[in-house]
């Protein structure tokens, strides 16, 4: 028999209050709360600084490309143009390389390549930006100026991309060091997914007697399409978003031309350059609309590939 | 056991013995498979050899001392306990081991009478002869007609692509239940209307032998009856081998069947295999192995 | 089909067309892939060979040259990439582990769900942006200073932290969860006693991935910590040195001496960040590995 009374195990009325769990939860609570206020803040922030520019010059200023300290009048349209451009390229050439890559880590590498090239492959994301950035401009670009860009001027000068003259700055370094940073951000997602596709799916188009590329272009890569465009959105935010490294390589000087030869500038560029040294009120306040600008094109970019994610796990889950 | 088999289990117990119940069972089984004759095989050509047949995944040795042909327009079932390596040798059949890194085949398979390993010879072809269906239904993400014109968009069969792809779909029966709505996703069907269309999918090209590996084993037993009757049909025009842990299948579909057992090694290490191949009547009536008649009375398995 | 002539050859144009199309895409695949790696080794090599020649001793104890003198080093650099990057750690690893926490253990999923969307969305935030939110919030008015980089640094590196270790407390097996809770632990205490220590070894991990990206981190410092005195400063409230930036200025300056301190900075930082990258990664499986075992 129990030597325990019987009122040893009865229940409490009211089910205590364990207050450890209510402060683990709210000192958690708030650090997620952090997030939120510290995005807001940025926006508010940012916008704030941006505010006298704005109403200086309204939307026009995204279609203006002055931009002269002496006479206080400052517009965009370069600066959009140059973040248009470098991100263009540098997307043209990271996509097919990212996506290549990821299908060789995925189906091609042999087993025991896949772990290390898979990491040299990543290890190109840990070269901090300034590094690149510096590489690029006393290496990269005097390459360029040397040996590359001649070459295109004068084989394929008919194109507007390629005339102009050679030099050792300008938005071809910048595409290049951009593509250098986006291929392991996006090669690294698109090798997820081909992991991710049903080898069941794989084995079937194979027994139907497909090439192992066939079967990747019409099984492997439609299967993952969405992934993989969220993945190109990612690079594109980081195309644009990149401000060191740009402006280490780009010139500075900002024009809207079709040249990639020859000094350009960029959103992102432009605010490291001229942020601090801003000669008047008006200057720093429009390169805070400047900011705006990014802020506002990074954010659209996160978030539709943040939702892109989420349909296709809603679609996963419901299978 | 599966159900049918427990069924006519069920069905003879009256407080007889096990074994008068095992060899009843056994008896109908030889009575299904006599409709496939005692020699279905002679005078039909040799479609595949195979010769002192091993397969080792990376040093181990998951089958071996494979001697059997596969005779044209016949069903061939393998049968045998699960691990013998039945799966592994149907595999071998159309080079789908070579996806498997490690993946060995020793001995010789010809198809006609050709090296299907020789140098030189592309798994790629190899497998537009020589079709396979898996166990678990897997169509494409696409629509249903896709799905069946993916073969023939990748071989260049695209000349009356529409009449070839009904042509499939009769062949499998399925075309009746899908006709009007070809557009839709291959994933709105239900499991055995995946298998079905896999099977279309399948014999959308032309194949030479069709290679199903427990084609019904994931389906509801109807799902199942409809897969029986379609290779029962299908036999006329391919060359059938199929994979089956079910005896009373290969029974009734099979004409040739092959017995498969694992034999385990002192040193624990277990490989598959083929210890008969006979006509199926043969093998359910008067088995010449010991371990075969132990599994087709079910006194193991 | 004949039977003397072999039905396997590859006999159609079309199939050795097919055939030659898959040998061409996978060998592109695979030029794509020693392309990223030659790059790799390209850009390694470059900073290794043009940083060595200035690496001695003086270059880690001495602060640098007054101006038009040679030799010195960047001592204040580093101390002050250490301190700012330090205090940054030290902001960031709890800030990032409890939002960890509140996401697996106690955000209904709509919630979480929407946590999870805000850190993706603040870490591509571009920093050059974030740079400029700091200025406006603690320089203006007040000075550059090194807590303000430091916080700078925190927003970049908060989002890393947070999403790595949510990942690994997911893979905790629900078991361990379920095994304290049914002693009668409280939930609080089941984290911090039997749920953290589990996952401490993916937590270190994720902690020196993001002090590896914090450290090479140059837009937060630009607006903050950029006007700095050519000596070593330890007073948080004022601006110091750091290594990014004494590349990123030194990259674009005429001067050869000035360029040979990039490269040489630009191999400390590479080196330090790269082994780091490298030490996370294997750290990484290795508790997997343990975790998985745990299962």
């Amino acid at each position: 028999m129990s030597t325990r009374a019987e009122s040893d195990f009865a229940l409490p009325k009211r089910a205590r209050l364990h207050l450890g769990d209510l402060a683990l939860r709210g000192i958690t609570g708030a650090a997620a709360l952090t997030i939120l206020i510290v995005l807001i803040w940025i926006a508010y922030k940012v916008t704030e600084q941006a505010s006298d520019a704005i109403s200086t010059f309204g939307l026009g200023f995204l279609t203006s490309s002055e931009w002269n300290a002496v006479t206080d009048q400052y517009g965009a349209r370069d600066l959009i143009w140059g973040t248009a451009v470098t991100s263009f390229f540098a997307l043209l050439f990271a996509v097919p390389i990212s996506i290549a890559i990821g299908l060789f880590l995925s189906e091609l590498a042999p087993r025991r390549l896949r772990g290390p090239v898979g990491a040299l492959v990543e290890l190109l994301a840990a070269i901090p930006s300034v590094v690149l950035g510096l590489w690029g401009i006393l290496v990269m670009g005097p390459f360029l100026e040397a040996h590359v860009e001649p070459f295109l001027n004068d084989h394929f000068g008919w194109i507007p991309l390629f005339s102009g003259t050679p030099s050792n700055v300008g938005l071809l370094p910048a595409c290049l060091v951009l593509t250098i940073m986006i291929v392991p951000i996006v090669s690294s997602i698109c090798r997820e997914l081909f992991d991710s596709v049903p080898s069941d799916l794989k084995a079937g188009s194979l027994a139907l007697g497909s090439t192992r590329w066939e079967m990747m272009r019409s099984v492997a890569i439609p299967q993952v399409s969405g992934g993989i465009v969220a993945a190109v959105i990612l690079g594109l935010a980081r195309a644009m978003g990149e401000a060191i490294a740009v402006s280490q390589t780009i010139g500075g000087t900002a024009r809207t031309g079709w040249s990639l030869f020859g000094s350009a500038d960029t959103l992102a560029s432009r605010i490291a350059n001229q942020y601090q040294g801003a000669a008047t009120h008006l200057q720093q306040s429009s390169i805070a609309y400047l900011a705006t600008i990014l802020l506002v094109l990074s954010l659209a970019a996160n978030l539709s590939a943040a939702l892109i994610v989420r349909r296709i796990r809603r679609k996963l889950g419901a299978r | 056991m599966t159900d049918s088999e427990s069924r006519s289990e069920r069905d003879a117990t009256g407080g007889e013995s096990a074994d008068v119940v095992l060899a009843r069972s056994q008896a109908q089984m030889a009575e299904i498979a006599a409709q496939h004759g005692a020699a279905p095989q002679e005078g039909k050509p040799v479609v595949l050899g195979l010769e002192n047949v091993a397969v080792s995944y990376s040093g181990h040795e998951a089958v071996r001392g494979v001697d059997m042909n596969i005779h044209k327009t016949l069903v061939t079932a393998f049968i045998g306990p699960s691990g013998c390596g039945k799966t592994t040798l149907l595999r071998s059949l159309n080079r789908m081991n070579d996806l498997i890194p490690g993946a060995e085949v020793r001995g010789k398979i010809t198809y006609h009478g050709h090296d299907l390993n020789a140098t030189g010879v592309d798994p790629v072809e190899v497998r537009r002869r020589i079709g396979m269906v898996f166990q678990r239904p897997n169509p494409f993400p696409k629509s249903i007609f896709d799905n069946v014109a993916y073969g023939l968009r990748l071989h260049g069969m695209k000349d009356n692509l529409n009449d070839r792809v009904e042509q499939a779909l009769r062949q499998s029966g399925l075309w009746d239940e899908v006709h009007k709505r070809l557009k839709s996703s291959a994933l709105s069907l239900s499991g055995g209307q995946q298998q079905r269309l896999c099977i279309a999918r399948a014999l959308a090209i032309e194949p030479d032998v069709v290679l199903m590996d427990e084609p019904a084993s994931a389906l509801d037993p109807i799902a199942t009856q409809r897969i029986e009757d379609l290779v029962a049909e299908l036999k006329n025009d391919y060359t059938i081998v199929i994979v089956t842990h079910n005896m009373q299948q290969a029974a009734r579909i099979a004409d040739m069947t092959a017995f498969f057992s694992v034999d385990v090694a002192e040193s624990g290490a277990r490989c598959g295999i083929l210890v008969e191949h006979a006509p199926t009547v043969q093998l359910f009536t008067r088995p010449s192995d010991e371990r075969t008649e132990a599994y087709v009375t079910g006194r193991f398995g | 089909m004949s039977e003397e002539a072999n039905p396997l050859a590859v006999v159609t144009k079309r199939s050795r067309r097919r055939k030659r199309v898959g040998v061409l895409m996978e060998a592109l695949a695979t030029a794509a892939a020693i392309l990223a790696i030659v790059v790799l080794a390209i850009v390694v090599i470059s900073v290794a060979r043009k940083g060595l020649p200035a690496i001695n001793a003086d270059f880690f104890t001495k602060n640098p040259a007054p101006v038009f003198q040679t030799g010195g080093g960047i001592k204040n650099a580093i101390v002050g990439t250490l301190i700012m990057t330090g205090l940054a750690t030290l902001i960031s690893v709890p800030v990032g582990v409890l939002i960890a926490i509140f996401d697996t253990e106690f955000a209904p999923r709509p919630v979480a769900e929407g946590i999870r969307i805000a850190l993706n969305v603040l870490a591509g935030v571009p920093t050059i942006v974030v740079g400029i939110f700091i200025f406006g919030v603690l320089v203006v008015g007040h000075g550059q200073s090194a807590i303000a980089a430091s916080l700078g640094l925190s927003i970049v590196m908060v989002p890393l932290i947070a999403r790595a270790t949510e990942e690994v407390l997911l893979l905790v097996p629900s078991t361990l969860r379920e095994g304290g809770m049914a002693l009668g632990a409280t939930r609080a205490r089941t984290v911090i006693t039997v749920i953290l220590p589990t996952a401490v070894g993916g937590i270190v991990t994720a902690t020196i991935v993001a002090v590896a990206r914090g450290a090479g981190e140059t837009a937060p410092l630009l607006f903050t910590s950029s006007i700095f005195a050519n000596s070593v400063v330890t007073d948080v409230h004022q601006a110091m040195a750091s290594i990014p930036l004494t590349i990123f200025v030194d990259s674009e300056s005429p001067s050869v001496a000035d360029q040979q301190t990039a490269w040489a900075a630009a191999l400390v930082l590479m080196a330090g960040v790269l082994i780091m990258g490298v030490i996370g990664r294997a750290l990484s499986l290795r508790t997997r590995r343990q975790i998985e075992r745990a299962r």
